[in-house]
């Protein structure tokens, strides 16, 4: 195999895979390529699966069906949901992110190299002078910056993130997103999941719709369609068009008691 | 005034006691930073409660206590462990049953064959006349093997204990380093009990860690004033224990809690952090709460609204 060949080589590739935890499969004969460069969401409600697939992909949620393969040698790195962290825990930021380098008999403190590594990458996310702050000091934007840092000094091939921007404001959200895009500019592959339509899903080259099995995937414009959509979440939903993308609004048929509640509220 | 403090050093009980009363508060000081940022100080005061038992059997059987105590701690582990994978049962539930019924029947163990006489006191409230010459250096020994263990995966733990399932992720033997944890906290649990007392053994896990956190924001300088703080602490409080003649596990963890105590005051500026999270960065800060216009009947006076 040439160089050529490996690098158009997909990342990891599931055929088939069907995921459970002892209960009925939370996942079910889901196929996925993930390509180098490639940039995707996985979107669908609560409970559809995503954060498995997502392990599925990083290897830690063993398929009980089918099969995952990774490409020989591949490094992956994983950003968690700001939520799941305890914010309180007495670190640095500077501490924080240097954790991605804690495998092996390492001293405990930093070498020059690794001092060197961590103001770089901070740095290049636009956070160097936050490098000796408490954790529980950042906002959501610097929050995720620092989760980003940490997985980018792992220099990993393919990025996997849970929910990027759930619970940070629009300003934060946008910042995400352009990071984002910058980093798979320079080549990274992405793989974020998201409950955000319009927020997030609609801005993403690739998507993935998902309820236990995938229910579309491609561009935006192809996936994101009325009847994509009812099957993904049971519910009906319109997409409008707005500036060239498209905009999804969700339609409280029967609920006329909930659309008042709204409007009253 | 000097004379009298110095006066127990004479005896070579005081100076052994002293000394694993000092190494003791060190060890737990250093193992509790881990126990306290985990949340797991329910599992500390359990172990001790459940080698409580494998401590009542072991004196009766005539085994050799660290072995038939040990060995107590790991079934009691693997019952709690068995219990909760077989039955929907919480782990914290299945640990207040089986460690406490471990304690039970060590209590009734001692109640029924009698025996134990002094070492039973001493098991359960910590007592300097247990220590003999070679627990200080079973005691030395896990506190270096503690040490060890902290500055060899000082960063695996440290990851580990701050968020498991990325640690995972990011190749960290996390199951291992996990047990490695468990093995010291039951280690340092067995070497000291005899001379902090079942009962309050949970205590020394937890109070120099609980100081440390508040007087720093870093993990490292944690660690470090964790065991400064426990090492001080078991050696104010075996004094106060041959001078007060009160059992050394309430003096010592008398002095960790009088600590707790004026550091809380000292500190109270700055203890009031916002909450963390992201979930401030929302929207618009939030409306002051309306102040009553007028102090209430009753005269006390609302206190004023803090954001």
């Amino acid at each position: 195999m040439t160089a050529t060949d490996r690098g158009r080589q997909a990342l990891v590739r599931l055929d088939r895979v069907t995921c459970a935890y002892g209960g009925p499969p939370v996942l079910v004969d889901v196929d996925l390529t993930v390509e180098p460069g490639q940039f995707s969401g996985i979107v669908g409600p609560s409970g559809s699966g995503k954060t498995t697939l997502l392990k599925a992909i990083l290897g830690t949620a063993r398929p009980v069906g089918g099969s995952v393969r990774r490409r020989a040698g591949l490094t992956t790195a994983y950003v968690p949901q700001v939520e799941t962290v305890d914010w309180s825990f007495p670190v640095t930021v500077g501490e924080c992110v240097l954790m991605a380098r804690s495998t092996g008999r390492r001293l405990p403190w930093p070498s020059r190299a690794e001092r060197a590594d961590v103001a770089e990458v901070l740095e290049r996310l636009g956070i160097a002078e936050l490098v000796d702050r408490h954790i529980r000091a950042l906002s959501g934007g610097q929050q995720q910056r620092m989760f980003i840092a940490r997985a980018l000094l792992a220099r990993p091939q393919l990025l996997l993130m849970d929910e990027p921007t759930s619970g940070v404001d629009v300003q934060t959200r946008h910042e995400v997103l352009h990071l984002l895009d910058d980093l798979n500019g320079d080549g990274l592959s992405i793989v974020v999941t998201t409950h955000d339509l319009n927020g997030i899903a609609a801005h993403l080259p690739h998507l993935v719709c998902l309820n236990r099995e995938v229910i579309g995937a491609g561009a935006p414009r192809e996936v994101l369609t009325a009847e994509v959509l009812e099957r993904t979440y049971g519910a009906t939903m319109e997409v409008l068009e707005h500036g060239g993308m498209p905009v999804v609004v969700d339609r409280y048929r029967r609920a006329g008691n909930v659309a008042r509640l709204r409007r009253a509220q | 005034m000097t004379d009298q403090l110095l006066a127990p050093f004479e005896f070579e009980f005081f100076r052994n006691g002293l000394a694993v009363a000092t190494m003791a508060g060190a060890l737990c000081g250093l193992v509790g930073v881990y126990v306290v940022l985990k949340g797991m100080s329910y599992i500390g005061h359990g172990l001790s409660h459940a080698i409580f038992g494998g401590f009542a059997a072991s004196t009766l059987l005539g085994v050799n206590y660290f072995l038939g105590a040990g060995a107590w701690g790991v079934a009691s582990a693997l019952m709690i462990n068995g219990v909760t994978r077989r039955r929907p049962i919480g782990a914290d539930a299945a640990i207040g049953v089986i460690t406490t019924a471990s304690f039970a029947l060590g209590l009734a163990l001692f109640a029924v064959y009698g025996g134990g006489g002094g070492s039973f006191d001493a098991a359960l409230f910590g007592s300097i006349l247990g220590v003999a010459p070679s627990d200080v250096w079973v005691v030395a020994a896990v506190t270096l093997l503690a040490a060890a263990v902290v500055f060899l995966r000082y960063r695996a733990l440290m990851f580990t204990t701050f968020d498991p399932e990325v640690a995972d992720v990011s190749g960290v033997s996390v199951a291992r380093v996990d047990a490695l944890l468990m093995l010291v906290l039951a280690a340092s649990i067995l070497a000291t009990m005899r001379v902090l007392g079942v009962t309050l053994i949970a205590a020394t896990l937890v109070i120099p860690a609980s100081v440390a956190r508040m007087l720093t924001n870093s993990f490292a300088r944690m660690l470090v004033l964790a065991t400064v703080t426990g090492a001080g602490c078991g050696f104010v409080g075996m004094n106060l224990s041959y001078h007060l003649d009160v059992q050394s596990g309430p003096t010592i963890v008398l002095v960790g809690a009088a600590l707790f105590a004026s550091v809380f005051l000292a500190t109270a500026g700055r203890g009031r952090h916002r909450p963390a999270g992201p979930d401030q960065q929302i929207g618009p800060p939030a409306a002051p709460a309306l102040v009553p216009p007028a102090p209430s009947p009753a005269g006390g006076g609302a206190p004023a609204p803090r954001q």
